[in-house]
């Protein structure tokens, strides 16, 4: 396949950034997106142009790491990560424009790439159960009820990538938090910090600066991990009883 | 565990130490003295380590606060250390090249984790966990680790599940197990097919807890490019910014690698595009011994390769195998077929064929062998894709056979494989556009696991003073192949229990003296890091880093993988001195160093690759034996199964550096049994 690329070029955080365009051909079908980008960069090197620089590492769809707009998308137009959308998801003579997430709250570091540490000044303000090591009871003496351990499971499955942030029209993380306050709070041995973890942790993201929900949605269908959107609820129920319990 | 075996106490040996006869690797190698660890604990076995926690020396709360430890990696191993290490009071520092701790690596383990909690009743123990595992090991680990990994696993799910860690549960709410790796009991906790994602998880929350606390400061899109020895102990590292490019030193009482593995020297493999042996491998060159660099474990359900523009692997669960029938077509000319329109008649289910009383269930090393035979006869299927030969010319083959869930799918039906298989076969469709429920799946094996790693004593140090190694990165618990679930297991032992257990006995002898900026050998190691990275941005070649790791991916795959022969080794030892001159006259950097720089990120990490490569390669031509992960085609029984020589082989061959262009040195330490019996591996 012959492709038209338009991808975003920065060369760091304080300059200004700008779409350019590349032609590149031989593209095969069975390539992953970054596979394709992988043999854009080899053509770039062979013609002395610096190559893009983009976020990747396991490329199997589970470490989070990949990023990358796509047509507008984030991970592009199937529901998968960047590592797994595969170029038979387009056509021969197509124009591709890729773009680094966009939100305030991940600044770019470098063309296509991002800083995400925002995600774990989150986590660091209450995503976890203080557990010391070395001192924990028999794991079997606390049973898990096995719906809240399968509902606990179904949102511990957020890799962190991102994508319900740059999703949003208000650059919120909400879907984020949601999955694991929902992910510790379904778990018995997470009640004790359930609703003090609820205020940190919504503390943090808001002073990180992402915007608020409004309830649109755009994140939840992102979710190459499809993680469900009443998170968002369990998140906002937690909240509001964090508040009444003061 | 076979029937009749007994337990022994671990006080009288049961072999003696081997004598090698043949020498393989006359010339490529020095030999040097026996290598004893000083630290190995002796006794009753089921003894060992509880008289060695309570022998080791303490710190006091106050004093923890003083002493700082550097950690590098931020999987399971370096996570749970840091974790650990901070919430008991010492400062940590710790580093990873992702942008978060929470990407690293063991996040893409799927099966599960081994404990020896015996919740089923089916008769496990600490000592059955720790027998099938030296003995899947194929008697090439350490029997006092070993124990000690069983023995602390029950620990393991406890902490796990105490953080929040969702694993599988029963409807009564109690945890599930499951049985894997060809084991009879049932021990094996997991979390749907991501257990290693959500172990990780754990690990990272409790490490970001501590760095709220203050006692954990995290440095991400780091990496490490020297270890820094001043007089003679680890007192801390070079690290480049990824971001800034800025090379940075940072000091400490104590350094723990917890890097991983390097199986990407093979360019196509499993393991994450970042995963790579730069810090082990410049710990090496400062005089760390790399223990064991030829095991390999080499995985036989993987998705095939499709083209030369693959970057890396995917894996298969080989569960995979329990349902479906593997075969190639019996004639060449019809591996371009659609191969529902290839007539049972035809098809050569050459697994079946050849051993019959195993037939697709045989030992992994078996099955992955077996499929490069099929595909070096020209019966592969799939994708044509070129292979440079050793002459420079370029051959097609097509790299995958057929795993066939067609039988399994009438016998049971289509919903109950949905049910079994699940996210698997989707995954499966989305990389291959393929639906394996019409169309048989195609199957290849791919570098998975390496059991080789840093030379570690007992308490995890290696052979430099302050400088610990631990998971994968360390070679000490799986021998020559690693059983399923076992890795996730030896990753939280030794970061959450057994790290933090041992360090502290040699971090008792602090305070240690200061160290600062200006030190001769901190201001050497890090213009010694400078001038290299220097030196790779003003070679102005013409090769890509890529396509020099893609050579040395061949040479390694070729001639290092699968099966590996005497004459291929020293064909390879070849081609990989002359790729490294290559890539040190004839590689291209573009961009500049105080920026981020994919390109020299991975430049600095191919050559290291090129080094351990030929260091493989002379590991590999020594050991004239086959063992595990290890199949040296000239010691095979006549069913072409592993032949193990323990009169000549029962021992850890540890490499030191031997300079520039001096010849590595071999110590041997010696595998001496007291707690099992070596025997034969046997399938029948």
């Amino acid at each position: 396949m012959k492709l038209t690329l338009k991808i975003w070029r920065q060369a760091g955080a304080s300059d200004k950034g700008a779409l350019k365009t590349y032609e590149l051909d031989g593209v095969s079908q069975d390539m992953s997106f970054l596979e394709m980008l992988d043999l854009l960069n080899e053509q770039l090197l062979h013609n002395n142009e610096e190559p893009v620089a983009f976020d990747s590492d396991c490329r199997e769809g589970i470490c989070g790491m990949c990023s990358l707009m796509i047509n507008g998308e984030a991970h592009g137009p199937e529901v998968t990560t960047t590592c797994q959308l595969h170029m038979r998801s387009f056509k021969d003579g197509d124009t591709i424009t890729i773009e680094p997430w966009r939100a305030s709250s991940f600044p770019i570091v470098k063309d296509l790439i991002v800083d995400r540490s925002a995600f774990d000044r989150i986590i660091q303000n209450g995503g976890y159960i203080s557990a010391g090591t070395g001192s924990a009871p028999e794991a079997n003496s606390v049973p898990a009820p096995r719906d809240k351990a399968m509902r606990a499971f179904n949102t511990a499955t957020c890799i962190g990538c991102g994508a319900c942030v740059a999703a949003c029209p208000n650059g919120s993380a909400s879907l984020f938090l949601g999955a694991k306050i929902t992910h510790l709070g379904e778990l018995p041995q997470g009640q004790p910090e359930r609703y003090s973890r609820v205020q940190s942790m919504v503390g943090q993201h808001d002073a990180e600066g992402f915007g608020g929900c409004t309830n649109i949605g755009e994140c939840a269908s992102a979710c190459p991990k499809e993680i469900p959107l009443d998170v968002i609820s369990q998140l906002n129920k937690d909240l509001r009883k964090s508040m009444i319990l003061g | 565990m076979a029937a009749g075996t007994h337990y022994l106490p671990g006080l009288t040996p049961t072999n003696e130490a081997s004598v090698q006869k043949s020498d393989d690797a006359a010339g490529y190698y020095v030999l040097g003295d026996k290598l004893v660890d000083a630290k190995a604990p002796t006794g009753p076995i089921a003894e060992r380590w509880t008289t060695r926690k309570f022998e080791n020396r303490l710190v006091n709360p106050a004093n923890r606060r003083k002493l700082d430890v550097i950690i590098v990696g931020t999987g399971l191993a370096g996570g749970a250390a840091a974790a650990t290490l901070g919430e008991a009071g010492y400062n940590v520092k710790s580093f990873c090249y992702q942008d978060s701790p929470r990407r690293a690596h063991s996040i893409a383990a799927q099966g599960g984790i081994n404990a020896s909690k015996n919740y089923k009743g089916d008769g496990d123990s600490d000592y059955r966990l720790f027998y099938d595992t030296v003995k899947g090991g194929d008697y090439r680990s350490r029997e006092s680790n070993v124990y000690r990994l069983a023995e602390v696993s029950t620990n393991i799910i406890d902490q796990c599940v105490a953080q929040g860690v969702p694993f599988a549960r029963e409807y009564g709410g109690l945890l599930d197990n499951r049985s894997f790796g060809g084991v009879q009991v049932s021990r094996t906790f997991y979390a749907r097919g991501q257990t290693g994602q959500q172990l990780l998880l754990g690990a990272y929350q409790a490490m970001e807890r501590q760095v709220a606390a203050g006692t954990v400061e995290q440095f991400t899109r780091h990496e490490m490019l020297d270890v820094i020895i001043v007089d003679e102990k680890a007192r801390g590292i070079v690290a480049r910014n990824m971001v800034t490019g800025e090379i940075e030193t940072h000091l400490a009482d104590a350094v723990v690698l917890a890097t991983g593995g390097y199986g990407n020297v093979f360019y196509l493999s499993t393991n994450a595009m970042g995963s790579n042996v730069m810090a082990a491998w410049r710990a090496h060159r400062k005089g760390a011994y790399m223990a064991n660099p030829c095991y390999t474990q080499i995985h036989p359900t993987c998705i095939p390769v499709t083209g030369a523009h693959q970057s890396k692997l995917t894996l298969m669960s080989e569960s995979l195998r329990n349902d479906g029938r593997i075969w190639v077509p019996k004639n060449a000319e019809d591996c371009t077929k659609d191969p529902r329109d290839i007539p049972e008649e035809d098809r050569d289910y050459f697994l079946e064929r050849i051993y019959p009383a195993f037939g697709n269930l045989v030992p992994r090393d078996i099955a992955s062998r077996s499929a490069k035979y099929m595909c070096d006869e020209g019966r592969g299927v799939g994708p044509e894709v070129d292979e440079t030969q050793p002459d420079g010319s370029v051959k097609k083959f097509r790299r995958g056979v057929y795993l066939d869930l067609g039988a399994a799918i009438e016998r049971l039906g289509k919903d109950k494989i949905e049910e079994k298989y699940d996210n698997l076969l989707d995954m499966y469709e989305r990389i291959t556009g393929e639906n394996p429920y019409e169309v048989p799946m195609r199957i290849y094996p791919a570098v998975h696991y390496v059991m080789g790693g840093l030379w570690v004593d007992y308490e995890l140090q290696t052979s430099i003073t302050g400088l610990f190694c631990t998971g994968e990165a360390n070679f000490s618990d799986h021998g020559a192949n690693r059983l399923g679930a076992s890795a996730l297991m030896q990753g939280l032992a030794d970061g959450y229990f057994v790290l933090p257990n041992t360090i502290t006995d040699y971090l008792a002898d602090g305070p240690f003296e200061k160290v600062d900026e200006s030190h001769p050998a901190v201001v050497e190691a890090l213009d010694g890091v400078k001038s290299r990275v220097e030196k790779l941005m003003n070679i102005n070649g013409e090769r890509s880093v890529e396509s020099i790791h893609k050579e040395l991916g061949q040479i390694m795959w070729e001639y290092c993988g699968m099966d590996r022969r005497e004459e291929g080794l020293k064909t390879a030892i070849g081609l990989i001195r002359d790729l490294k001159k290559e890539f040190w006259t004839n590689v291209k950097v573009l961009g500049s160093a105080d920026s981020l720089n994919q390109d020299l990120e991975k430049a600095n990490r191919v050559a290291d690759f090129i080094e351990l490569g030929e260091l493989m390669c002379i590991d590999a031509l020594n050991r004239r034996e086959s063992c595990g992960g290890h199949f040296r085609g000239e010691s095979q029984t006549e069913e072409g199964e592993a032949l193990r020589h323990d009169e000549e082989f029962a021992y850890v061959a540890a490499w030191e550096f031997g300079g520039e262009d001096g010849a590595p040195v071999l110590h041997k330490e010696d595998l001496i049994y007291t707690a099992i019996e070596m025997k034969q591996r046997s399938y029948k």
